[in-house]
């Protein structure tokens, strides 16, 4: 791995971001208008927006860092940029690391942003430290660009790409504690929930919302840095210098 | 060999469940090499295994002598994929800025490169919205970067107007002349006279390696065009080139 390489793919993959501005919007303003929807639904039941805004929170960076992610890698897979830069002095870890480092810096604006309005404008009840919210959301977005980047291996088309959403990404929002508490589900499912990244997300917010003491919340951080550590492991493992 | 830059031996590839190349043996040299032959004979599969992104079966392949796309070689073989392979969101200089960064290269480098293919005047258009024969020279100018010692050209003149395609052989030779083995593909056989030697490929095979001269007067033909048809014709009757 090289400092200077690895920083070259990051600046390179922020100005295409800074070019194309329906997708920054995307990334910055769409979680901030789907928090001011939920609490305009809950307007009249202000105790479930405390108790899934923070949940929402942890699930948008995830979730939009994952799909831009896989998007992004897979056209630089078929559009042979990936297959240029595997001629030149560009490790692989260069590669993954810079697409982490860049969108983990656009995560951290995104989740000031959300974690903002929540708590500035929707007055999102919080116990823990803001600084906080703002340090799980950047883990969050870490853990959806780096399984991006994993499963953007396994898809041949953008299309395919966009069909991990609903098989990679939906079954751990019906299971993180959003819709059911966890010790309330099925054992099995308890048990499912409890290995899948987005849970332990999920949990460092609920702890942030309902508590003034950061130990768990640092936790659930190291748990979710550990999960995205081991997505960009995989990632380096399926991204192949020599292809078929 | 004094000067043989890329030396193959038995290579093998398979690509979909299918052997595309099956023992093939040859060595390039210095100066402007062509390959020539139709399409889906196997020539983008050939020189991916040059530059060491083809899963290769069997066989070596060494360049300079290292063996093909170790890490040694990284910044001395620029590669023109067949399609322009770069950021469509990005401008024209700053894909090539990218690139030199990646390489290591001071970003004046860039500018070179850009002069070098005579697109300096688009260096601060967006690539998606150039023409294709513009961002195939903009593919071009990435591979031009650094001055390397050997240059993989897949089908870099497709698609271009005939003054424009007159112009990149003419930078090809100096390049050549000053001391960068450059190996072009192409599918375009009126292509193959402006070349120092040629390699003829057809279905996974060399078939002929000369200059345009030998391999004309091997067969007794006025042009290439003709003289694989000649070679084609005896390959089948059985004879071997
Ligand atoms: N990604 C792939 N997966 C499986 N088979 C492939 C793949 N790419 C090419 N092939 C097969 O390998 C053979 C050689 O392809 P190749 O791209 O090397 O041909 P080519 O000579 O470069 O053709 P063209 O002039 O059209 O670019 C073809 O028969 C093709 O069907
Ligand atoms: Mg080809």
């Amino acid at each position: 791995m090289t400092p200077r390489v690895t920083l070259a793919v990051a600046v390179r993959v922020l100005t295409q971001l800074r070019r194309d501005h329906r997708t920054l919007a995307m990334l910055l303003v769409l979680p901030c208008l789907l928090q001011a929807l939920l609490w305009w639904i809950f307007q009249d039941t202000p105790l479930v927006f405390d108790r899934i805004g923070p949940a929402l929170l942890a699930i948008f960076p995830f979730f939009v860092m994952f799909l831009v992610t896989s998007i992004t890698t897979l056209r630089e897979r078929s559009g042979g940029t990936l297959e240029r830069l595997f001629t030149m002095p560009m490790g692989r870890l260069d590669f993954l690391c810079g697409y982490a480092l860049a969108f983990g810096a656009v995560a951290a604006v995104q989740a000031a942003l959300a974690a903002g309005v929540a708590i500035g404008l929707l007055d999102l009840d919080l116990r823990g430290p803001d600084v906080l919210l703002v340090v799980v959301g950047v883990a969050d977005a870490v853990l959806g660009t780096a399984l991006g980047l994993f499963v953007s291996a396994f898809a041949r088309t953008e299309f395919q790409a966009v069909q991990f959403l609903p098989a990679v990404v939906v079954p751990q929002i019906l299971l993180c504690g959003l819709i059911v508490p966890r010790d309330r589900l099925p054992e099995v499912l308890e048990t499912v929930a409890n290995v899948l990244p987005l849970t332990w997300a999920v949990d460092a917010m609920e702890h942030l919302a309902t508590s003034t003491r950061t130990g768990e919340v640092w936790r659930d951080v190291g748990i979710v840095v550990a999960f995205a550590l081991a997505a960009l492991a995989l990632g380096a493992a399926t991204l192949r210098r020599r292809t078929d | 060999m004094m000067n043989s830059v890329v030396v193959i031996e038995g290579l093998r590839v398979v690509r979909g469940g299918r052997p595309v190349l099956d023992g093939l043996d040859v060595v390039v040299g210095a100066g402007v090499t062509g390959l020539l032959g139709p399409s889906g004979c196997g020539k983008s599969t050939l020189l991916r295994s040059i530059v060491g992104v083809q899963r290769v079966a069997a066989g070596t392949v060494s360049v300079l002598g290292k063996p093909a796309g170790s890490a040694p070689l990284r910044d001395r073989v620029g590669y023109q994929t067949q399609s322009a392979s770069t950021y469509d969101d990005l401008t024209v200089l700053e894909n090539l800025r990218f690139f030199a960064r990646v390489l290591g290269l001071p970003p004046a480098a860039a500018e070179e490169s850009l002069a070098a293919v005579d697109l300096t005047g688009h260096r601060d258009a967006v690539a998606g919205r150039l023409s294709g024969g513009q961002r195939s020279r903009v593919g071009l100018a990435v591979a031009l970067l650094g001055t390397p010692a050997l240059l993989v050209l897949d089908e870099p003149t497709v698609g271009l107007d005939p003054v424009l395609r007159r112009d990149l052989w003419a930078l090809f030779h100096r390049i050549a002349d000053a001391g960068t083995a450059v190996l072009v593909s192409s599918h375009v056989m009126d292509e193959a006279e402006r070349c120092d030697a040629l390699l003829l490929m057809r279905e996974g095979r060399i078939i002929a390696h000369g200059t345009p001269a030998e391999i004309k007067g091997s067969q007794g033909a006025d042009d290439i065009e003709s003289a694989f048809l000649a070679i084609v014709e005896g390959v089948a009757g059985g004879d071997a080139v």
